[in-house]
């Protein structure tokens, strides 16, 4: 990249699980504080942000440019322009790689991106059918044509379409998410048992991580209206074990699948943030940056691939800086699905997949001991919008206890996308 | 005609439409406020004249002040009034005035946007029609009770036949505000709309003659009782109402409002002299004039923050309890960024709990404020926000070294032009300071519980405070809609040096046999808003012990009874059990325990309470003053006038007497 583009700090929410109802907090609640917890340790003032952005790939009706919202709520002020970008489950990545565009160009100097979403609050809409009819009735004027309008009208009208699944289903080709992870661990040959074991290796990291206080840094308690405090991620399970997973049917492709929730990410409410600066920012605000960021990809593939995102964003990085995997001290890969994890792995190390779409021999898995080390969405939860910025800013984390080095976050996107970035600390 | 008249009127602008509609709007000269003084009054009269010479089809009365639309009559004019014969004139003349505008032939509009008080809603009632502007800063009441008179400028013929009586002389006897939208539902405005349409409402309203929509039938048959066969029963209602908060002997005003509109038709004048409810009642008695003091005194510490151009956004708070929770809350409601410190997030969480529910209260129900203002709190365990804030506020558990400590941290952190203040109530000012390498910087700002419903603070300047400091300080109080006391250090400041001993005799009195009951009776009936037995049980009884101590030193002798209570665990109201019990927060008292057990059907009278003896409340208060002459002395508050205020706005000390040392000078003792 032309100019250093610097992390200066984050913060995120834990991550709370959706309990099929909504969640205590709405999106622009969660970000809002985050964002007022991170913008207060800063030496500048919210209003000195020369803008806001935020991913979210659903915010709610009322909040449709929920950076906007969220900006007036952080007290940044009237002129602070903020606004809301949407690329599915890398739109807190994307959040991130539009400040890189406008502090690249000049545009702005210092930044507040990242990403929210609170599927909780998902909403349950009307179906197509109902829409219709309801359209059909306000237009019917005379008692006749009401009652007519009152014949056409089936009980099965009002079985509502549930937002989330509407959300988290390929409209191209049709599969739900879970089921393009089927396609992978079809292609790649992962077991349910495979996938299993990921799992309880990433609910074991997560437990690891809480422990040793890895995620203490980043997370910004919550309190809510009856005082009641949410401080840590709820979605991770000290008991999760082969025999707990074993026990979970297949989801997405019923009865003959592989792929459940237990070896699925959460469905799941948080929000997290950064702060990059220029070069100039920088030193005008005497800011102490965590890292720099020294490259970003996107790239496109099939939709019904999606999960391999990650390493068609990554084959391009590695190529440009002419790194291996053994080069980066640590990566995060976000965990949509175990079976997609896996794919991704066997992908690096598949010469013939890698010659097919990159045109050249597989590099190499990354070392299952740099990757995810403190574990990942399975575990964590994956809110979609905020998932791009927190593997960034944790993997800032991870590097940081390694006293320093380079280390690359990685995204798979509903829609058949991946967007990956190279980060290193700065010393 | 000229569509625009030039008159030489000081005060009123009027100016003709092309459409035949007049716009009149006051704007007092030399004044930031509207008020009705004589001279705006003379010259309305005037403007009546003028528009009786060539009637407009229809007019509107406005304000032209940015503050409000008028804020009531001239208070300065009405502390004037040597005599009663004065006072009557003072009323005769609105009265008549009022009607006369009432009586005009073309109809009439008042657009009220912002305050519109006492002289002023009287104004507004007499026009045809009454347009609100739904902005916070609309507030609409008749406060003259606040003061000990009556609104008597139609206000209590008008307000009656306008809403209906129970809501009329509920506003009345309370001198309460309504806000825009409640004005509207009351009936008091014909409608309620926001500013940008303000003209062109008041315009099509004025111009329409619209009448109101009738009222639905029920509210039409229940006016038509209440002003007809019912009459008496609802005088007897808000008779019995106002007595439950105070003494007919004391406060003539609520009493003459309800007999002025059950027996006069609402006009004062009507009431023979020598009448309980007549002007010369009311005026005469000591009550108004010393009401009138009370709100001098009140201006007189609002004016203590206006040398100071301190305009604090963000405030730090150190310590998550009660006081320092409320004081974050209330904080954010006036617009500030507050951080909330504590050593754990479950420490904030319950202030973060109580204050929701009070954003709730204050902002009635607008989720958008409450969200908003909830926003601008922010748990802070890790006290970030001492870096970035403007006044930093400590409000920790009483202990020398940990604050010291405390102190020396926040110094490092804090601005370099930051307020650092300790809420500390027990200990010195000058013990805390030396632990700064600025003693300088450190102010006191002293709240009392509970901090959203009273006003006082004291800005407690320390031997070594910065005069900016303390001005900063101040200007900070003020900012946040409290007034602000200066208080030199001193044990117990004003408010608890007096208090202390007043609780400490009340308690005396318990020991020697007399009842609880009967001690906080005598003094409520003095005018206290609380007895003094119960007030031991409010704070705490452990509380007061050590506060006690920390006033009288270590040698001091605290009542048997009380430590026999402390020592069994019985603290007052927060364990349920002190001097009285407590059930659902209120003191169950001998008398009311009767009451309860008569159940619905034998509904048994209490038996009446027995007489109290004389002296008890003189008996009782007595240390009260002698401490604070004390502090006057002593220098703790500047004169006798601030220690007056600080004992009236800190414990509720009977406004009508005008202070412990006033009633003291005009009669040698209380009562």
């Amino acid at each position: 990249m032309p100019k250093p583009i610097y992390i200066v700090d984050g913060a995120r929410t834990p991550f709370l699980k959706a309990k099929n109802a909504p969640g205590p907090f709405t999106a622009s609640d969660l970000a809002t504080a985050a964002g007022s917890a991170l913008l207060m340790r800063q030496p500048f003032a919210p209003d000195q942000l020369d803008e806001v952005i935020l991913g979210c790939a659903s915010p709610s009706a009322d909040e449709v440019n929920i950076g906007r919202v969220v900006a007036l709520r952080l007290g940044c002020g009237n002129k602070v322009p903020g606004w809301t970008v949407m690329r599915n489950c890398a739109s807190g990545m994307q959040a991130i790689d539009s400040a890189i565009a406008n502090l690249q160009c000049g545009r702005s100097q210092l930044v507040l991106a990242g990403g929210v979403d609170a599927l909780s609050h998902a909403p349950l809409l009307f179906s197509e059918k109902m829409v219709r009819w309801l359209a059909g009735w306000y237009a019917a004027r005379s008692t006749g044509d009401r009652l007519a309008m009152l014949r056409t009208f089936r009980l099965g009208h009002l079985a509502p379409v549930i937002g989330i699944m509407k959300g988290l289903t390929d409209p191209i080709v049709g599969q739900l998410m879970g089921q393009t992870g089927e396609n992978l661990a079809w292609k790649f040959g992962i077991t349910r048992e495979d996938m299993d074991a990921f799992a309880v290796e990433s609910h074991r990291r997560v437990c690891a991580g809480q422990d040793a206080g890895h995620y203490a840094e980043e997370i910004v308690p919550l309190i809510d209206r009856d005082g009641q405090v949410y401080a840590a991620d709820d979605g991770v399970r000290r008991d999760s074990s082969m025999a707990n997973l074993a026990k979970l049917k297949p989801f997405f492709d019923r009865k003959y699948g592989r792929v459940t929730p237990g070896n699925s990410s959460q469905i799941t409410d948080g929000a997290a943030w950064l702060v990059l600066a220029s070069q100039e920012a920088v030193e005008r605000h005497g800011l102490q940056p965590l890292g720099r960021i020294v490259d970003s990809q996107w790239a496109g593939l099939a939709p019904d691939q999606m999960g391999l995102g990650p390493v068609h964003a990554t084959m391009p990085i590695l190529q440009r800086h002419g790194l291996a995997p053994d080069d980066l001290d640590a990566w995060e890969l976000n965990e949509a699905f175990a079976a997609q994890v896996i794919a991704c792995l066997r992908a690096f190390a598949d010469d013939d997949y890698c010659r097919t779409h990159f045109g050249v021999d597989a590099p190499g898995a990354p070392d299952a001991a740099r990757l995810n080390v403190d574990g990942g969405a399975v575990a964590l939860g994956h809110p979609v919008g905020a998932s791009g910025a927190r593997i960034v800013l944790h993997l800032l984390e991870v590097l940081r206890r390694k006293g320093g080095g380079r280390g690359l976050a990685s995204i798979c996107i509903g829609g058949g996308q991946g967007g990956a970035m190279l980060v290193e600390t700065v010393l | 005609m000229s569509a625009n008249m030039q008159q030489d009127w000081k005060h009123w602008r009027l100016r003709r439409e092309e459409t035949g509609l007049a716009w009149l709007d006051l704007d007092k000269a030399e004044a930031s406020a509207n008020v009705l003084s004589a001279d705006v009054l003379a010259e309305f009269a005037g403007v009546l004249d003028v528009l009786d010479a060539v009637p407009p089809k229809a007019l509107v009365i406005a304000s032209a002040k940015p503050a409000g639309f008028i804020a009531g009559a001239d208070i300065e004019e009405f502390s004037r009034l040597d005599s009663v014969l004065a006072a009557r004139m003072l009323v005769e003349r609105g009265w008549l005035l009022f009607n006369r505008l009432a009586a005009v032939s073309y109809p009439t509009l008042a657009l009220i946007r912002g305050h519109c008080m006492g002289g002023g809603l009287e104004l507004a009632l007499a026009c045809r029609h009454r347009i609100v502007v739904d902005e916070p800063g609309t507030k609409l009441a008749l406060p003259e009770v606040m003061l000990g008179i009556v609104p008597g400028w139609g206000g209590m013929l008008r307000l009656p036949a306008l809403i209906g009586p129970a809501a009329a002389l509920d506003l009345m006897l309370t001198g309460k505000s309504v806000d825009a939208k409640k004005a509207k539902r009351l009936g008091l405005a014909d409608d309620c709309v926001p500013p940008r349409v303000m003209e062109s409402a008041a315009r099509i309203l004025a111009l329409s003659g619209v009448a109101k929509k009738p009222l639905p039938f029920k509210e039409r048959a229940l006016r038509w009782a209440m002003n007809g066969p019912a009459r008496a029963k609802v005088a007897d209602k808000a008779r019995a109402q106002a007595a439950r908060k105070v003494g007919r002997e004391n406060y003539p005003a609520p009493f003459a409002i309800v007999d002025i509109w059950e027996r006069h038709g609402g006009n004062a004048l009507d009431v023979p002299a020598g009448d309980r409810s007549s002007l010369d009642t009311i005026f005469s008695s000591p009550t108004a004039r010393n009401l009138v003091r009370v709100f001098h005194l009140q201006e007189r510490l609002k004016a203590f923050g206006k040398d100071s151009d301190f305009t604090p956004r963000h405030v730090h708070v150190v310590g998550a309890g009660v006081m320092g929770g409320d004081i974050a809350a209330v904080c954010a409601l006036r617009g500030m960024t507050v951080t909330l410190q504590d050593q754990s997030v479950e420490r904030i969480a319950p202030a973060i709990a109580r204050a929701a529910k009070l954003f709730e209260r204050r902002h009635k129900g607008d989720a958008r404020q409450v969200r908003f203002t909830l926003d601008r709190l922010i748990p802070d365990p890790k006290g970030e926000g001492a870096a970035r804030a403007d006044v930093i506020i400590e409000a920790i558990f009483e202990n020398l070294e940990v604050k010291r400590s405390l102190f020396a941290e926040l110094e490092a952190r804090a601005k370099p032009d930051a307020v650092l203040a300790t809420n500390t109530s027990s200990l010195r000012l000058e013990d805390i300071a030396t632990a700064l390498k600025d003693p300088s910087r450190l102010v006191g700002i002293h709240f009392f519980n509970p901090v959203p419903m009273l006003p006082l603070v004291e800005v407690v300047q320390g031997e070594a405070t910065d005069a900016e400091v303390l001005r900063r300080a101040t200007g900070f109080v003020r900012r946040i809609d409290k007034l602000p006391l200066p208080v030199k250090s001193a044990p117990g400041f004003l408010v608890n040096s007096v208090l202390g001993p007043y609780m400490l005799e009340a308690l005396r009195c318990v020991e020697e046999g007399v009842a609880p009951e009967m001690v906080d009776a005598a003094l409520v009936a003095f005018g206290m808003p609380m007895g003094p037995v119960e007030l031991v049980d409010t704070v705490g009884l452990d509380i007061a012990v050590a506060a006690g101590k920390a006033l009288a030193g270590e040698g001091a002798e605290p009542p048997a009874r009380l430590l026999k209570l402390v020592g069994e665990g019985k603290l007052g109201r927060k364990s349920g059990e002190g001097y009285y019990r407590w059930v659902d927060g209120k003191a169950v008292k001998a008398g009311d325990e009767d009451e309860r057990k008569g159940g619905l059907w034998r509904k048994r009278r209490p038996a009446p309470p027995p007489p109290i003896p004389a002296g008890l409340a003189e008996r009782v208060l007595a240390p009260l003053l002698a401490a604070t002459r004390r502090c006057v002395e002593l220098g703790v508050v500047g004169d006798a006038d601030l220690a007056d205020a600080g004992v009236i706005f800190g414990t509720g000390f009977a406004p009508h007497t005008g202070g412990p040392l006033h009633c003291c000078k005009v009669k040698g003792r209380p009562e």
